[in-house]
């Protein structure tokens, strides 16, 4: 069973409303580096650069990141799809935002701070996520969060967003378990979203 | 798709889909090598031992700094100064390697079907870096890894295979990644070298004696090396002959396409199977093979690590 959450106009509010609040105050001095993590936040990231650059007058570098050379899971898995890594410039000294669709557990956060690191050191590495549905298991917290949504284990959270805002079917979705289905592993769940 | 092999012992029992994720796995790991920090933690912790019990330096190596950039440990392990020259047994060797706890065992052997062998009693997964004149699967993932970045496809392609077939793993791998992904392959060399039969390993294989036929047409060359140390008997007069006969030179260049791709597995043999210039010309790919054996490589390791044996994948 499926609930929608957010439709297609929704998303495209909360999405602006996200952009204003990484721009913050003044801009200018700071623009950040947005990156996308592998796979349901590059769409993500790309929309928010897009909102962004119209809020500060000009271009926001945005790349992709993917995680998984980074897991926690490695061993206890089939090796997982990879997808590229395209980090725009140097990062050395930059505030980077990381963005991703869902916060979950924070495990694939953790991940991508140790991926980020292996090109620079950034001033700063804020996150900014569409929705944020509880069950952490690290001490991370996203910085810009578009909603909260209470859930629990058996559910999943899709977040379908297309990059130029076009997409009729855009909108953001809660997804029940099917009654006969064993308990999720949180932390493989987290996991799976970023995989293909 | 998810891979699930436990191990990479040949290319022959490989789906086409799975020879292109494997692919596509490689490209990514071609891009960590083109940043400043080229290693990653995927298999951090975790051991790695190259078992060479029969020479190779450029395999080796390359196999060595692909595990290294996945952060494994890595054990370099060489017949010649090794218990195997003491009367050893090679399954007596892998199982005192397994029990150092070695998760990956890497292994090149003068006999075909060695890594099979191994496989079917180790606990670790095993990797074949050239087994006999049988295949060597890592090098022919890295021709065809080479043949579609450059071409942008492997199917349809015209890919000449020239030189010593019959004692060649690098041909068979080649041919079996090849005829899988659709390209049309031609073998040419010297007929004790490059028997009729080979036309029955897939529909797209022909062979030819005719060098000029061989090179006129083709998207890909792919020049071997005359195996020497796995001939019994000469197969040939001499390498002069060899060289008017076969070589790759500037006479039969003008033959070749101007954007076919010219290949070796290395090491060359200037002056042989092919004229120094030509080496080093403009249609020369035989160093990104080597880079790109490197991200093969990591790519099979990768893969190979999360891979379980299939009664338990099913």
């Amino acid at each position: 069973m499926t609930t929608p959450l957010l439709d297609a106009p929704s998303l495209r509010r909360t999405l602006e409303r996200m952009a204003r609040e990484i721009a913050g105050a003044d801009p200018r001095p700071d623009l950040p580096v947005l990156v996308g993590i592998q796979r349901g936040g590059v769409a993500v990231a790309r929309r928010l650069a897009a909102e962004l650059a119209m809020i500060v007058g000009r271009e926001v570098p945005c790349g992709t990141l993917d995680v998984t050379f980074y897991r926690d899971d490695l061993d206890r898995r089939a090796a997982p799809t990879v997808h590229p890594t395209e980090i725009p410039g140097d990062i050395q000294g930059r505030r980077v935002v990381l963005v991703d669709d869902v916060f979950f557990t924070g495990r694939t956060i953790r991940a991508a701070m140790d991926a980020l690191h292996e090109f620079g050191r950034p001033s700063r590495v804020q996150l900014a996520v569409v929705i944020d549905r509880g069950h952490r298991q690290l001490p991370i917290r996203p910085d810009v969060v578009g909603h909260e949504v209470t859930t629990n284990l058996g559910q999943s959270v899709l977040v379908r967003c297309s990059e130029g805002g076009d997409g009729d079917d855009d909108g953001v979705f809660l997804r029940e378990a099917p009654a006969n289905a064993a308990p999720k592993d949180p932390v493989t769940s987290e996991f799976l979203s970023h995989a293909s | 798709m998810t891979w699930h092999r436990k191990h990479l012992l040949d290319l022959q029992s490989l789906r086409a889909e799975e020879i292109v994720h494997l692919l596509d796995t490689a490209r990514e790991f071609k891009a960590v090598g083109e940043r400043s920090i080229k290693k990653v933690p995927a298999l951090r912790g975790k051991t790695v031992v190259n078992l060479f019990v029969e020479p190779s330096t450029r395999t080796r190596i390359s196999f060595e700094l692909a595990a290294l950039r996945l952060s494994a440990d890595v054990i370099n392990f060489s017949a010649e100064a090794s218990s195997l020259k003491k009367g050893e047994t090679l399954k007596d060797t892998a199982r005192n390697l397994e029990a150092l706890n070695a998760d990956i065992i890497i292994l090149r052997h003068g006999s075909s079907g060695a890594p099979h062998f191994l496989s079917r009693f180790l606990g670790a997964h095993v990797l074949n870096a050239g087994d006999g004149a049988h295949e060597h699967p890592t090098q022919g993932l890295l021709d065809v890894f080479t043949i579609r970045e450059k071409k942008g496809r492997v199917e349809g392609l015209n890919v000449t295979i020239l030189g010593d077939i019959l004692y060649s793993r690098v041909a068979r791998s080649n041919l079996w990644a090849l005829s899988k992904l659709g390209a049309h392959v031609t073998l040419c060399g010297p007929p004790t070298l490059v028997p009729k039969a080979f036309e029955a390993f897939a529909p797209n294989v022909r062979v030819t004696w005719n060098v000029e036929e061989a090179l006129r047409g083709a998207d890909v060359i792919n020049l071997l090396r005359i195996q020497h140390e796995r001939q019994k008997a000469s197969m040939f007069p001499s390498t002069g002959e060899y060289a008017a006969l076969f070589g790759l030179n500037q006479s039969r260049m003008a033959l070749v396409k101007p954007d076919a791709l010219i290949m070796h597995p290395g090491p060359i043999n200037r002056g042989v199977e092919i004229a120094s210039a030509i080496a080093d010309g403009p249609q020369s790919v035989i160093l990104e093979q080597v880079t790109n054996g490197l991200a093969v490589r990591m790519a099979a390791l990768y893969l190979v690590h999360g891979g379980r044996s299939l009664q338990v994948a099913g």
